[in-house]
């Protein structure tokens, strides 16, 4: 082994020295601080998929805010976050649907609380086709002829639509991998849960969705409304009243448009005041700004000014 | 080792065994050790691999035996049935025929192009090239081997995609065209680089010998090179075809991933490679679900040990004529 090398090495291991040092100064600083300053408060959140980015993003955001509370965020699917709230595990369960009478119940049997729910954001379905489409609104039914399994529908033709410049007239429907909870979503809104027809076009994102759909000029797929690209149109959806709605915020947020479902958090009975607090600040124009920026609709600004 | 080495001395040259402390010096301790140690090691590793083989085989096994039992499975409807249900909210199905048949359907189509293109460009490399274009051309050619297939993938659905609309008129760009020629361009730079080195194989007294026969080029590689290189030649399709039925990222990019048995071209297909990608992370460990998608790996293990066994039986009976 030369000097030259043997200096190198021992170099080496001086700047790794130095860095642990560094490391280890900057750790115990950080405990430091958190020992001496106020008691550090934990707030568990737990449920829902879809909204474990928005959950997560929220966290991140609060900790800014009040450096105290810690927000411990996991997904796992609505019903695990109801079912971790009926034992009491947790504090905030995160849900896309609204709890059931029986898990309210249970909860109340279990814990002698009453869970409350809050509104805490919308999320919107849309129905994307390729922008030459002639196509501009379509039915609940017609989605569920399209892309449920045995479903009628087969062909643009059948519904009186020619696209310009495709040859061919056969539907190319576009889905989502089974695992995602967009999938879950439509299977429940628009097919009643019954299953999809096979071959469509499973995609693993919501933005392949929509950038396939504005590739392929017969395709149609759906994904969420913050999705679109400028070679995609969405389209408006006929809603039990007879009226057609974009999945516009307005719309969604009065609930008209009809693949729209809220976002809502739970907890048991009267939440400990650093929970409400945090609540509080979701619900405050800071915490919907989060929600926007994640691709969901905030809540009306009405109710939080 | 040492007293082995004496007593053949002793044996050959009875004369010498007298002196042997002279004619044979000692080697130290340290260097009889070392050489037993290294022994061990190459033999361990020669026998790691097949450990490794059946403790994967031992772990997938496991993983997929308890669904065989379950109430939910059928293997009839696991093998035959087109209808993939594994997250179904009423009717769960796990049928992977079409599966099947996208695996198989891309990568018969990836060899319908791979395989002429690999063997000529392996036989022009090694036969038709001036030396300084060869060298570059092989470097070319292992960098091409060394793209990472989520390149490939990429590629596929940002140009090729394109590109397939263009000339066919394809609803979509992805699809088992897309997923064909894909697989093609990941395999061309295994088949020839394999295929060069089992023609380079070939000695040059038979080129000789047969140009001096008044053979033509052409002549002398279609009836002598060829023949003589038809083992090592198998072996680099096989290994090309090895490439492409194993490959996961770029077909589950490429493809569509579509479950539906293709009727042509440019219908899209999801492969079994690309099925377990997609679903294994989201499936609840231990469940049916979960279970399924490790039988599909055992089918294709079962499908890669077929053709790897058939190309064994072949080259032997290569070999044996």
């Amino acid at each position: 082994m030369s000097a030259l090398s043997r200096n190198r090495a021992s170099l080496y291991v001086r700047l790794t020295a130095v860095a642990l040092l560094a490391l280890t100064a900057g750790c115990r600083k950080k405990n430091d601080t958190e020992s001496s300053g106020v008691k550090s408060a934990v707030i568990q959140v737990k449920g829902s998929d879809t909204m474990v980015n928005l959950a997560q993003a929220w966290a991140e955001e609060y900790k800014n805010i009040k450096p105290s509370v810690e927000i411990e965020v996991s997904g796992g699917g609505s019903g695990v976050g109801i079912a971790a709230l009926i034992k009491g595990a947790i504090s905030i369960a995160t849900a896309s649907r609204n709890m059931k009478q029986s898990e309210i119940e249970l909860a109340e049997k279990n814990t002698g609380k009453t869970p409350r729910g809050y509104i805490v954001g919308y999320d919107a379905l849309a129905i994307y086709v390729h922008r030459d489409n002639p196509l501009e609104e379509i039915t609940v039914e017609q989605l569920a002829q399209i892309f449920g399994e045995d479903g009628a529908l087969k062909k643009w033709s059948q519904m009186g639509i020619r696209i310009p410049g495709a040859r061919s007239d056969k539907i190319l429907r576009i889905s989502r991998q089974s695992s995602s909870g967009t999938y879950e979503f439509f299977r429940e809104y628009v097919l009643g849960n019954r299953d999809f027809e096979l071959g469509s076009l499973d995609m693993n994102g919501s933005k392949e969705v929509a950038e396939l759909v504005g590739s392929a000029k017969t395709a149609i797929g759906y994904s969420g409304m913050g999705y679109a690209t400028s070679n995609v149109k969405m389209l408006k959806i006929k809603s039990s009243s007879g009226i057609s709605y974009l999945p516009t915020i307005e719309d969604t947020q009065a609930r008209n448009y009809p693949l729209a479902r809220s976002l809502l958090i739970y907890t048991l009975g009267e939440p400990d005041d650093e929970t409400k607090q945090y609540i509080e600040w979701i619900m405050s124009e800071a915490g919907q700004k989060i929600v926007a920026d994640n691709g969901y609709v905030p809540l009306p600004s009405v109710e939080t000014d | 080792m040492a007293e082995n080495q004496d007593s053949v001395l002793a044996a050959e040259y009875p004369l010498l065994s007298d002196q042997k402390a002279l004619s044979l010096p000692k080697r130290p301790f340290w260097v009889i050790t070392a050489e037993r140690a290294f022994e061990w090691i190459i033999r361990l590793s020669g026998v790691s691999a097949i450990l490794f083989v059946l403790a994967i085989f031992f772990f997938v096994f496991k993983e997929a035996i308890p669904v065989l039992f379950s109430e939910n499975f059928n293997i009839v409807q696991f093998l035959f049935s087109t209808k993939w249900y594994p997250t179904s909210a009423v009717n769960v199905r796990y049928g992977t025929f079409s599966l099947i048949i996208g695996s198989f359907s891309v990568t018969i189509l990836a060899m319908l192009i791979a395989v002429p293109f690999g063997l000529g460009a392996a036989i022009y490399i090694s036969e038709f090239c001036e030396k300084r274009r060869k060298e570059m051309l092989k470097i070319i050619i292992e960098l091409l081997a060394a793209i990472p297939s989520v390149v490939w993938g990429f590629i596929g659905i940002t140009v090729m995609s394109k590109l397939i609309v263009n000339f066919t008129g394809a609803p979509a760009g992805v699809n088992l065209l897309n997923g064909g020629l894909i697989l093609a361009l990941m395999s061309v730079p295994i088949i020839v680089s394999i295929g060069e080195d089992a023609l380079k194989a070939v000695p040059d007294s038979y080129r000789e010998a047969a140009l001096s026969m008044g053979a033509t080029k052409w002549q002398m590689i279609y009836r002598v090179l060829l023949p003589a290189a038809k083992s090592g030649l198998l072996a680099a399709v096989l290994l090309g075809i090895g490439r492409a039925a194993g490959e996961t990222m770029a077909v589950l990019m490429a493809t569509g991933h579509s479950v539906q048995i293709p009727m042509s071209l440019i219908d899209s297909v999801r492969t079994l490679t690309a099925n377990i990608a997609a679903e294994l992370g989201e499936a609840p460990a231990g469940s049916d679900h979960y279970r399924v998608l490790f039988l599909t790996g055992v089918l294709l293990f079962c499908i890669t040990f077929a053709v790897n066994l058939t190309a064994d039986l072949v080259i032997r009976g290569i070999r044996g004529k």
